[in-house]
Formats: C-alpha cells, structure tokens, sequence
C-alpha cells in the first residue's frame, strides 16, 4: 500500500490546560482521553481483584465480611468490562483509525468529545455507589433477577451508570461505523483496509445491536424495582428467567465486542514481525462477520442450568461449537503468517504470540464449557472463571498492550524500552498462568465462584492464585514506568517505527502530528 | 478538499448517523419486544407453564417414575367421633391408588352447636402394621381445629403409599377419631394427641 502523503506539521491551537482538554474535537487527544481513563479504571478494578484474592488466599474470612465480598466481585467484573477493556479499544479505535485509512478525523468530531465525557460521570456513579447507604450492588456484573430487583441504592447508581456508558459507546460505535464507512481516502476500498478497522467496523455493529437491549434490560430492572412492573418479579407473573434470556442476547456478542478488535490488533502486528503480509485477509474479514452473525444465535450457553428442554440445549451446544470454526480459521491465519517468517520477537510481537498462545487455551476451555452435559458440571464454577479470564485477560488485555507497545512510538515518538516492555510481558505472562491456571483444577472440583469461604481442600490453589494475582496486578506497574520514560524521552522513533510495519499510519511522522491527513492520501 | 465534496460528505455522514441511532432505538425497544416473545415461546413450546400447571397435563408432564403400577391398594377411610357433637364423614369413601402415586382426598366436617368447638383428630390404620408405610404430606390431623357456630368445613389429607408396602397388605384403612380438647375455647392448653 502506496501513499502520498502531505507533511503538515501544524501545531495545536485553540484552549489551553484543563479547557484543552474539556472541549478536543481532536481524535487523537480523544483517543488518549479514552487510554488514559480505561488505564486508570484497569487499576481500580484490580484493587479490588487483590482484593478478592487477598480474601480467598485462605479458607474462612479474614479480610473482608460475604456481603462485602459480593460487592467486590459485581464491581470488579463491571469495572474491568465496561471501564477498562472497552474504552480501550475505543481509544485505539479514536487514534487509529482515522489514521489508518487516511482521514483527517472521525466523522463526528463533537460528537465525539461527548462520547468520552460521558464516562467519567459513569464511572464517579459506578464507584461512588461503594458509599451509599448498603453499598454497591452485589448481584454480580450480569446483574441476575431477582437479586438485582431486591438490592439498595446502590443497584440504581450502577443501572444509571450502564445508561450512560451504554449512551457513550453507541455514540462511538456510530462514530467509528461512518468514519470507516464515508472518511476512507481514494484508493482504500473495503477489502484493502487494514484488519484493525475490519474488525472495528463489525464490532461498532455489535455495539449498535445489543447495547441498547442491555440497556432495556436495566430499565426493566429498574421499573420493576420503584415502578411496580414485574417483567422478572415472579410475584407479579413476571419471570426471572427471562433476565437471564435479554441479558445473555446481549452479553454474548458484548464478550465478541470485546475481542473482535483484539484480533484486529494482533492482525496487524503478526505480518510487520514476520515480514510477511497476513495470510488469508478475505478470510479474516469473512471469519469476523461470521463471527458476529453467529454471536446472535448461542446465548443460552450461558443458561444451560436453568432447565433448558433438551432441544434447547442441543441447539445452543452445537451453535456454540461452531463459532469456534471461524475463530479456528483465525489462529490457523495467524500461524500461518508467521510459518517461514523471518520472525523477530520485539516487545509487541511478544505480546501478540503470548495473546494467541493463550488466548487459544481459552477458546478450548470455551468448547469445554459448551458440552451442555460438562457445562451443568462446571456451570458457575472457577472452572468458567478460568476460560473468561483466558480470554479476557490473556486475550483483550494481552492484545491491548500488544497494540500499546506497537504504536506508542506514533504516540509519543520515542521507541518503548525493550527491556522493561520484555520484563512486563513475561512477568504477566507467568503471573497471569499461576494466578487463573489453578482454577481450572478448583472448578473441575467443584469449587463454586462468588462464595468469600470454601472448603479446606481448596486451599493450597487458592493460596497460589492469590500470589500470582499479586505479581501480575504488581507487574503492570511496570508499563507505567514504560509509558512514562517513552513520553519523557528514549529511542527517537522513525515514521515508520518497526522495520516492515506497512499501512497508511506509518507514513506519517512520529509522533503523528495533531492534525494528518487533512488532504486525503491516494491509496494505490 | 473543495468545498462542493466537504458539503456531500457531511450531508452524507448526517444520514448514515440517522439510520444508526434510528437502528440504535429500534434495537432498544426489541429488547421489551423480547419478553412477549419469550413468553409465546414458551406458551406455544409448553416450555415454562408455571403458572398455568394444567397446561403441563398429558404427556408432557413430569411423570413420577417412583410408581409402582403392577399393585393396586384399597385405601378405605373410616371417620368417627369421640363424644363431640360434629358431623364428620369422608368424601369418598374409598380409593383405589398405586404405591407411589401421591394422593389427594377429603373430609367433611360440621359443627351442629351453637358454640365454637376446638377438635383434634387422631388417626389409626388397620391393619395396624400399615402405619408405618402411610406417608402423610398433609392432614387436617396435623393441627387442632376450631369450628365456628354451624361452620362447615372440608379439611384435605394428601399422602403417598411407600412401595415398601408388604405385598401381602392389599387393604389399608384409615380411621379417624375426633377428640374435643378440654377447656374448648382454651386450644392452648389442650391435650390432643399426635400420632
Ligand atoms: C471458542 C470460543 C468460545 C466458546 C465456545 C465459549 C463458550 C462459553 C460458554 C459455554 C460459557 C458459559 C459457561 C458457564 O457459565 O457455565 C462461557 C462463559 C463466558 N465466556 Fe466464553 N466462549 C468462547 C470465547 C469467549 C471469548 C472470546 C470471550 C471474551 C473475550 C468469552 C467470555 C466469556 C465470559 C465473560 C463468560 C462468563 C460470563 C459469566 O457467567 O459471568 N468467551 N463461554
Ligand atoms: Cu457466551
């Protein structure tokens, strides 16, 4: 991919200090808004995982009391989804995209300002709720009837904060579907455009579908709480069940939200390090929307305990399976690329083979948890904690700082320390695996999850879990120091920062200057 | 870009920003759309019918596999009064039932005085070894009852046969015996018994 570019080195204008930053229309300041807040919010999150893991480090109770507990476990799991792993990949999406496909900003500049703002007010809600009389709401982060109709105050913060974080990402979703849709320079048609706006685009449809039902989800919550309605209050006729079937319509393709752009990250990292262009792109993009039609179609694995008829759980079992077709396809493409590449292991390379490496041990949990007979076994197990954090932590996040240590030098325009990215990788690497490998063995034993107290032959797993949550939550704080000696200073990083990094990004300088591409690129 | 171009593509961002938030919205009121569809769902699939029990007859229903239809019990019910001045008769008088199968019948009872009367009834089997095999769920022996003036009442028994039932047992009668409870209106200091 060929382009021309104009080199414009216009500096920033306009408000200065807090107001700059209030009023940006600019995506890439929105897009380091975005990274900056989910980093922050990465962090809270994981105080409160120490914290869970400091409570079950051993049987009884010793740090914090059950009600508590249950408190931490809801909030951590909201937290990490809707502030930390999400506006992430916004961000990356803001800074990014226009970048990649040559515009001069997303199609909705204001609009966009809002979108991020929105956020903080959410999360002060989300967080602020630990302080409300009965505290935050304890009916974990899927928010089942009818605990989530009997809970305090503290259930309407967190109903009122998901409005709003659900507002801000349609907002985005929008942003980025129009951006990628109308904004692509002359030359870039779909089917040349790099996999990282592919999988944003499929994603931003996701968002559009299901975050407004997860949004009437809560709204029916919320009527059935204060306004006498019974869509789940079995009293009333209602029935909690039906929670569980609107919720899991949109928590299934919101776990595919929260991957589809991993993938897209890993995309474009595997071909720059293997000096070889991805192998099978149509495939890719075809296994990407496939993956999101079929996401549609297999939420009630999720329910496979609730008294399913055996049809139902056929349907949903084989459903299930056959996601992890397109999702194969994936991984084999990726393998693919790298087979007789001249590979170099930099920092995001090694981010990105660790991501596949584990991410796929995840999808193989995954399968597992989809045989309805195993899944009644496992169902609200450590087992299912084990295969989302796989994919979660090892999958989203891994990719996420695959993505961060690859294009900070376009950021800040200084290359990261290899040494201390390297440190960082294999420390969460191996803390990651001591901290969620053991719980494979605690679910098959039938250790349940939410539960602050287990049984004693729990324990000496538990113990080793709660050392490596502590190593890995210690270990991210070496990417602070990395982001911070990057933007202070370091390596001088070229406009195109890794040896064969291809796309239109790299033809700008670092770090890329406040406004690019302000006369469309041909694209050849 | 010249201006001409700028103009379409904004007049065309507006539109496609249109269609979203219209799908957005719609994609909100799907969400409520999905609970009357749910509930056809499970009305037309039989899946779910709670509330509605009967719905479930037939041979969708969940069938006791602890039956043991190769034997037929007669349980016949008896009802006597022990110096009370009640009218107390079973509704039927007889019952034929599998071991297993879980049984609802019913008493009838009336107080022919003009004063309220506290009763305890006191079950007995014949023969007497059956007892022990007579499982009951529910029985209006299971609590003392206290009859207004002329007040009528249909009092339940529900209760299974244990298959362990001798073979030889073919027959069970249940007899009961209405005591009154000294002091009458003073149930707590009652002494009715309790089998
Ligand atoms: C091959 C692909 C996958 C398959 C077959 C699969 C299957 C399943 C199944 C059957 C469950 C339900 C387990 C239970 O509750 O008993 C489950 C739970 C879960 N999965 Fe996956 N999964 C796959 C990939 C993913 C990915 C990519 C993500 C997210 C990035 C993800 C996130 C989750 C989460 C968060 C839960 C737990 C939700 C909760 O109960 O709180 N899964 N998965
Ligand atoms: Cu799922």
């Amino acid at each position: 991919m060929a382009a021309v570019t104009p080199d414009q080195l216009h500096g920033h204008h306009g408000p200065t200090g807090l107001m700059r930053w209030l009023t940006t229309t600019n995506h890439k300041d929105i897009g380091t808004m975005y990274m900056i807040f989910s980093f922050i919010m990465f962090l809270s999150g994981g105080v409160l995982a120490l914290t869970i893991r400091a409570e079950l480090f051993q049987p009884g109770l010793q740090v914090v009391q059950p009600e508590f507990f249950n408190q931490l476990t809801t909030m951590h799991g909201l937290i990490m989804v809707f502030g930390a792993i999400m506006p992430a990949f916004v961000g990356f999406a803001n800074w990014m995209i226009p970048l990649m496909i040559g515009a001069s900003d997303m199609a909705f500049a204001r609009m966009n300002n809002w979108s991020f703002w929105l956020l903080p007010p959410a999360a002060i809600l989300l967080i602020g709720s630990f302080f409300v009389p009965g505290g935050a709401t304890a009916a974990g982060w899927t928010l089942y009837a009818p605990l989530s109709v009997q809970m305090g105050m503290g259930m309407d913060l967190a109903i009122f904060a998901i409005h709003i974080m659900g507002i801000s990402s349609i907002m985005g979703a929008i942003n980025i579907v129009v951006t990628v849709l109308n904004m692509r320079a002359p030359g870039m048609t779909l089917m040349k455009m790099p996999l990282f706006c592919w999988t944003w685009l499929i994603t931003a449809y996701l968002l559009i579908a299901v975050m407004p039902v997860l949004a009437g989800a809560v709204t029916m919550i919320l009527t059935d709480r204060h306004f006498g309605t019974s869509f789940f209050n079995a009293a009333g006729g209602g029935d909690p069940v039906m929670y569980q079937h609107i919720f899991w319509f949109f928590g299934h393709p919101e776990v595919y939200i929260m991957i589809l752009p991993a993938f897209g990250i890993v995309s474009q990292i595997i071909p720059t390090f293997a000096r070889k262009p991805l192998f099978g792109y149509a495939s890719m993009v075809y296994a990407t929307a496939s993956i999101a039609i079929l996401s549609f179609a297999v939420w009630a694995h999720h329910m496979f305990a609730t008294g399913m008829p055996a049809a139902g759980q056929l349907f949903f079992m084989y459903a299930t399976m056959l996601i992890a077709v397109p999702t194969g396809v994936k991984v084999f493409n990726w393998v693919a690329t790298m087979w007789r590449g001249s590979l170099t292991f930099e920092t995001p390379m090694l981010w990105a083979t660790g991501f596949i490496f584990v991410f796929t041990m995840g999808g193989f949990t995954g399968l597992i948890c989809a045989i309805a007979p195993i899944d009644i076994q496992v169902q609200d197990t450590y087992y299912v904690v084990a295969h989302f954090h796989y994919v979660l932590v090892a999958g989203s996040l891994f990719a996420l700082f695959a993505g961060a240590y690859y294009w900070l030098p376009k950021w800040t325009g200084h290359m990261p320390n290899e040494s201390l990215g390297k440190l960082h990788f294999w420390c969460s690497m191996v803390f990651f695996n001591i901290t969620f490998f053991p719980m494979h063995f605690l679910g098959l034993a039938g250790m349940p999850r939410r539960i602050p107290d287990y049984a004693l032959q729990f324990a000496d797993f538990n113990a080793l879990a709660s050392v490596g949550a502590f190593g890995f939550g210690l270990s991210q704080l070496i990417f602070i120091v990395v982001v911070v000696k990057c933007i202070r200073g370091g390596e001088r990083a070229a406009a195109r920062s890794w040896e064969s990094a291809e796309g239109l990004e790299w033809t700008v300088p670092s770090p890329a200057p406040h406004h690019t591409f302000e006369e469309a690129p041909v694209v050849r | 870009m010249n201006t001409r171009t700028a103009d379409h593509l904004a007049s065309a961002n507006r539109r496609l920003l249109v269609r979203l938030a219209i799908s957005a919205a719609v994609m909100f009121g799907f969400g409520f759309l999905l609970v009357p569809f749910y509930e056809k769902i499970c009305e037309v699939t039989g899946i779910n019918n709670f509330l509605r029990p009967e719905a479930e007859a037939g041979a969708r229903a969940a069938t006791n596999t602890q039956v043991d239809t190769s034997r037929t019990i007669l349980v016949q019910f008896d009802a006597n009064l022990h110096d009370l001045p009640w009218r107390f008769q079973p509704v039927q008088r007889s019952v034929n039932v599998h071991p297993g199968e879980l049984v609802h019948i019913e008493y009838e009872v009336s107080n022919t005085r003009a004063e309220p009367i506290t009763g305890q009834a006191v079950p007995s089997y014949g023969p007497q070894l059956a007892g022990q095999y007579f499982r009951k769920l529910d029985c209006f022996c299971f609590a003392q009852q206290t009859l207004a003036p002329g007040e009528r009442r249909i009092m339940p028994v529900v209760f299974v046969v244990d298959p362990a039932l001798p073979a030889d047992v073919s027959t069970i009668t249940l007899s009961y015996t209405f005591f009154e409870l000294k002091g009458r209106k003073f149930a707590a200091s009652g002494q009715g018994a309790r089998s």
